[in-house]
């Protein structure tokens, strides 16, 4: 059994693309591989920014050959339809042996064949027995890999020079061997010019020339001696440790950073983390500043004081090992970080002055800044979540006027030099120019907090200014698009509105907050200019929006949307946090031995009262009456229907669901009994009255609960 | 791979100088900027409209460029509104660009065996030009030194063959190499001269003068007017038959009229910088731009420099 080992080799390749890259290339090769009728045992992927690598063991040496048999017209068929059947298998009368039975045997050596076979009215049909030989792995690795590298799904791709090919950059050169006891031979493959080699080259700088390779193993080991890490993996752990050390050595600790370390792994072939410390000047800059200055611009971690928790030093990692080990190198990284941090300190103290003086300089700036050609600018926004804050913070707990001068700042920092050279500041920076502006710490802390939760699992404001502020940024939002019938549609949703709709759910449901949406969507309604409306505004569209968003929510919290249904149609459903703890008790409820049989008991009753009404043409809500009831069960029910009514009602008014449930559930014996020993459509008139008159009051009992119509199953 | 470490430059001339020379040895045609103002050395219809069509091409320049927004009154160590790029283009792009570019550095005294250069991914757009590619910016211990880009869309046609673009920002390099803080300290010709001249002696009355003239000099309205202008008369020029009825010739006027869309955008610089241009409004002009760079590769696409080879498709 052979191994496979494939390396494609390319100028540069983003980092952000190569753990994909890794997949599609194993996907690709082994499928096509496997189509083609070859097995293997095992396969792995690597990546370097310059290399994409395959090695798959135990690859079959050849495909197995695959026999296939076809029916035929009857030997005794017009030749137009024996010709037809010829054309159609590419066989020739001359290959036909007839014979009876099958005796595939007599006819080793020939590929494919005719047989005449009896058939059971005695006459003879022809068979065509088509088999494909097998075929050597080579000629189909060259196949499947010509077809992955024209067809590799990359982001993007690109063209060179005056070829037709596209890779991710200029692809230089293909390595395709396939190792036996024999040794390892080159698979033939030319593709664009680029002939299949059993060669590779080493470290751009530190080991450029090319060597061949004769198996995976050798292939690692030359690689390292020339400089590359194949693996990732190994790379990532290098530069953690490496990086570690060099802190730990200064009595500091690097801070983790997956993502960035993933990045950088995939940006060095020879990872050589070097350690540099920041300038006096610039310790004093916010600590997020300074990590995000230093990895979005340089990719650098940061490196922590244990003792005081703030980024005093940076560990960059090169690619490469210099006669000076790293010192040029260092002192130029240095340099460069200290001209960034020049930069962000120049912003800061500009911005500081700017929040001393109360923010005037960017709230009026903010005039001047276009939110939406049909929603005004930003200042006009933010006067409008100032108002629509107003109106929330009493019903969220907080301060009407604190949660207006929070709604106010908010977004000022959005001006700031700051957040204008890194937007992912926003926010944050805001949070700390409130508090430069001698602002309560609710509204720096609503400043920071209000864009959030940005999605299902980030964390949800739990500060009632932050909270006001939070729901009426996202209403604004919510109710504005609507206004202007920018709704989102299918896949497309440009303001990301179904997000602001998950915002206020996950804000009122982790705040356990009673608001009714109803009134929040017309507070925030009347926020909007009438001017702006383009008359699609004022229908119950975005409550459904809402609806829907909650029923995905819940969905992946293991509600099921019919349950929500159940409840959407109770009373006080524009109530989230209620609807949600009914549905929760619903839930609960099913998954109870007696949810499901009271269930059906209900819909058998309904079924019966709702067949008979339509019959009939009336409801059946006079009541029941005890005295026309016959039997011991009749009885029963009544009573156990008094009961539970007197347990339901006040549950359900005190919203505790779950006793209602659980009172429900004991109409589940009467209500068996009930039906299974009664005929209810009897022919004395008064007593089926009566007891449709019964079964209309489990509807209107179990009613009060949820609408078990909605309910499926 | 190095025959000689060369010795170390010591003024900004002398790096531009090393460039020049090291792109002629490459086989380049070592042109001159273009005279007009642009925001950057891409606009140069060297680079612009010969990447179109089939035509092998190969040149090197310095460019003067223009960015109005980032002129800082010659105060910022690295920020000016008028700064030079070094712009080498190369149709088709040969398969050791990437190699012929590092030879580049280390004819300016940036040994790779010293230093840490790395791809870093970049792609390329302008969207005022219609074109896109993709590359890298090339980073030297950290630091931006130069753009490496494969052009696949220039003034909204396919790059076929595709060229290879490199853009060195002249004085952020310099400064790198020669060790200056300010770039207004940083020797324009060598130290010992007699006459020994900084590039703050040349530039920084300039960049105190252009500061103001862009941030509150320049008269928006006429600036309107001529933005306009521009793009009317892009348009007329292109309008005209291709048949010149005096020289009997048949003559398209693709660059006359693409220096009427360089004006357009060194005119809208202008406007963004003055602040009378709306978020807004700004996608639209960026548009009108592009469109009028669309017809100008259109019509060069037409003409004898710009067209396709026989037998190419």
């Amino acid at each position: 059994m052979p191994d496979l080992l494939i390396e494609l080799f390319s100028e540069e390749i983003p980092a952000r693309m190569q753990a994909r890259a890794r997949e599609d290339l194993k996907t690709l090769v082994t499928n096509g591989l496997v189509e083609a009728g070859l097995t293997y045992a095992s396969a792995g992927v690597f990546s370097t920014p310059r290399r994409l690598t395959l090695t798959v063991d135990g690859l079959s040496s050849e495909s197995r050959p695959v026999k296939e048999e076809r029916k035929g017209p009857r030997a005794d068929a017009p030749a137009a339809a024996l010709e037809g059947f010829l054309r159609s298998t590419g066989l020739t009368q001359s290959v036909s042996v007839p014979v009876t039975g099958i005796s595939a045997t007599a006819h080793v050596g020939i590929a494919s064949y005719l047989e005449h076979r009896e058939d059971k009215k005695g006459g003879f049909t022809i068979y065509a027995v088509l088999e494909k030989p097998g075929r050597q792995a080579a000629e189909i690795i060259a196949e499947v890999l010509e077809t992955t590298i024209r067809n590799f799904p990359w982001p993007k791709s690109m063209r060179w020079g005056s070829g037709n090919l596209r890779w991710v950059r200029p692809l230089h050169s293909i390595l395709c061997i396939l190792v036996d006891e024999a040794g390892a031979t080159t698979v033939p493959l030319s593709i664009d010019g680029i002939q299949a080699a059993n060669t590779t080259a080493g470290h751009r700088f530190l080991s450029p020339a090319r060597f061949p390779v004769t198996s995976f193993d050798d292939y690692v080991v030359k690689l390292k001696r020339a400089h590359v890490v194949l693996d990732s993996d190994e790379r990532e752990a290098a530069i953690w440790q490496g990086a570690s050390n060099l802190a730990f050595a200064a009595g500091l600790e690097l801070v983790e950073d997956r993502a960035l370390l993933a990045e950088v792994a995939g940006l060095v072939e020879w990872p050589v983390p070097l350690m540099g410390r920041i300038g006096d000047d610039f310790l004093h800059l916010p600590p997020e500043v300074l990590q995000t200055s230093m990895k979005e611009h340089q990719k650098f971690f940061s490196v922590r004081n244990p003792k005081t928790g703030r980024i005093e030093g940076f560990v960059t990692v090169a690619n490469t090992e210099t006669a000076d080990h790293g010192v040029t190198i260092l002192k130029g990284n240095q340099k460069v970080l200290s001209a960034r941090l020049s930069d962000a300190r120049f912003f800061w103290e500009n911005d500081l002055r700017v929040a001393k003086a109360r923010m005037g300089e960017w709230l009026d700036g903010l005039k001047a800044v276009t939110f939406h050609n049909k929603l005004g600018s930003q200042a006009d926004r933010i006067a409008r979540i100032a108002s629509l804050a107003r109106h929330i913070a009493p019903l969220v707990g907080a301060d009407a006027e604190v949660a207006h001068q929070a709604a106010t700042v908010a977004k000022a920092d959005l001006r700031s030099a700051m957040v204008g050279e890194f937007p992912e500041l926003q926010g944050l920076m805001g949070m700390y120019y409130a508090q430069a502006a001698g602002l309560p710490d609710a509204v720096a802390h609503a400043a920071r907090d209000h864009y959030s939760p940005l999605g299902p699992t980030d964390t949800v404001p739990a500060d009632p200014v932050s909270i006001a502020v939070a729901l009426a940024d996202k209403i604004d939002t919510l109710t504005g698009f609507w206004a202007i019938d920018e709704k989102p549609t299918g896949s497309k949703d440009p303001f990301a509105l179904r997000r602001a709709a998950l915002g206020v759910i996950r804000l009122i449901l982790s705040n356990a907050l009673r608001l009714d949406l109803r009134a929040l969507r017309q507070i925030g309604d009347s926020a909007i200019p009438a001017v702006l409306k383009s008359g699609a505004g004022n229908d119950d569209s975005l409550l459904s929006f809402f609806h829907d968003r909650l029923k995905v929510f819940l969905k992946d919290q293991g509600i099921r949307h019919d349950l929500i249904d159940a409840c959407l149609s109770m009373p006080g459903h524009d109530d989230l946090t209620l609807l949600v703890k009914r549905a929760e008790a619903l839930a609960a409820f099913l998954k109870t031995e007696d949810g499901p049989n009271l269930l059906a008991g209900f819909k058998r009753a309904n079924a019966i009262l709702s067949q008979a009404e339509a019959k009939d043409g009336v409801e059946y809500s006079y009541g029941a009456d005890i005295k026309f009831a016959e039997t011991d069960v009749e009885r029963a029910l009544f009573a156990a229907l008094d009961r539970a009514e007197a347990t339901i009602t006040p549950a359900v008014q005190a919203e505790d669901f779950a006793a209602a449930m659980s009172a429900m559930a004991t109409l589940r014996a009467p209500i068996d009994a009930f039906l299974d020993a009664t005929q209810i459509n009897t022919d004395n008139a008064i007593l089926r009255r009566n007891r449709l008159n019964l079964l209309h009051r489990i509807r209107a009992i179990c009613s009060g609960v949820a609408d078990l119509t909605k309910v499926e199953g | 791979m190095t025959v000689t470490a060369p010795t170390p430059p010591r003024s900004f001339q002398e790096i531009i100088l090393r460039l020049q020379s090291y792109w002629a040895a490459q086989g380049c045609a070592v042109l001159q900027p273009y005279d007009m103002e642009v925001g950057a050395g891409t606009f140069h219809p060297a680079t612009t409209l010969r990447s179109l069509g089939t035509k092998p091409w190969a040149a090197a320049y310095v460019q003067p460029s223009r960015r109005p927004t980032d002129g800082r009154y010659g105060e910022n160590p690295n920020r000016l509104q008028h700064y030079y790029q070094y712009q080498v283009i190369i149709k088709p792009s040969p398969p050791d660009l990437q190699n012929l570019y590092l030879g580049s550095l280390r004819a300016i005294g940036l040994d790779p065996a010293l230093h840490d250069i790395r791809f870093v991914e970049d792609d390329w757009e302008s969207p005022t030009l219609g074109a896109w590619g993709l590359g890298w910016e090339i980073w030297c211990d950290g630091m931006e030194v130069s753009q490496f880009t494969y052009f696949q869309q220039v003034g909204g046609h396919d790059c076929r063959p595709v060229s290879g673009e490199l853009t060195y920002g002249l004085e952020r390099l310099a400064m790198y190499v020669l060790g200056i803080d300010h770039v207004m300290t940083m020797p324009f010709n060598d130290p010992d001269s007699p006459i020994a001249l900084t590039y703050g002696d040349i530039f920084l009355q300039t960049e105190e003068e252009y500061s103001r003239h862009n941030f509150d000099g320049a008269d928006t309205a006429q600036l309107l007017r001529h933005f306009e202008d521009a793009e009317a008369e892009c348009q007329r020029l292109l309008d005209f038959p291709p048949d010149d009825p005096k020289s009997g010739k048949r003559i398209i006027m693709a660059h006359p009229a693409y220096d009427q869309t360089i004006k357009a955008s060194h005119l809208f610089n202008l406007l963004d910088a003055r602040g009378v241009i709306s978020v807004t409004e700004r996608q639209a002009y960026i548009g009108r731009v592009r469109a009028l760079a669309k017809k100008c590769a259109d019509a060069f696409r037409l003409t004898e420099a710009g067209k396709d080879a026989e037998g190419v498709a």
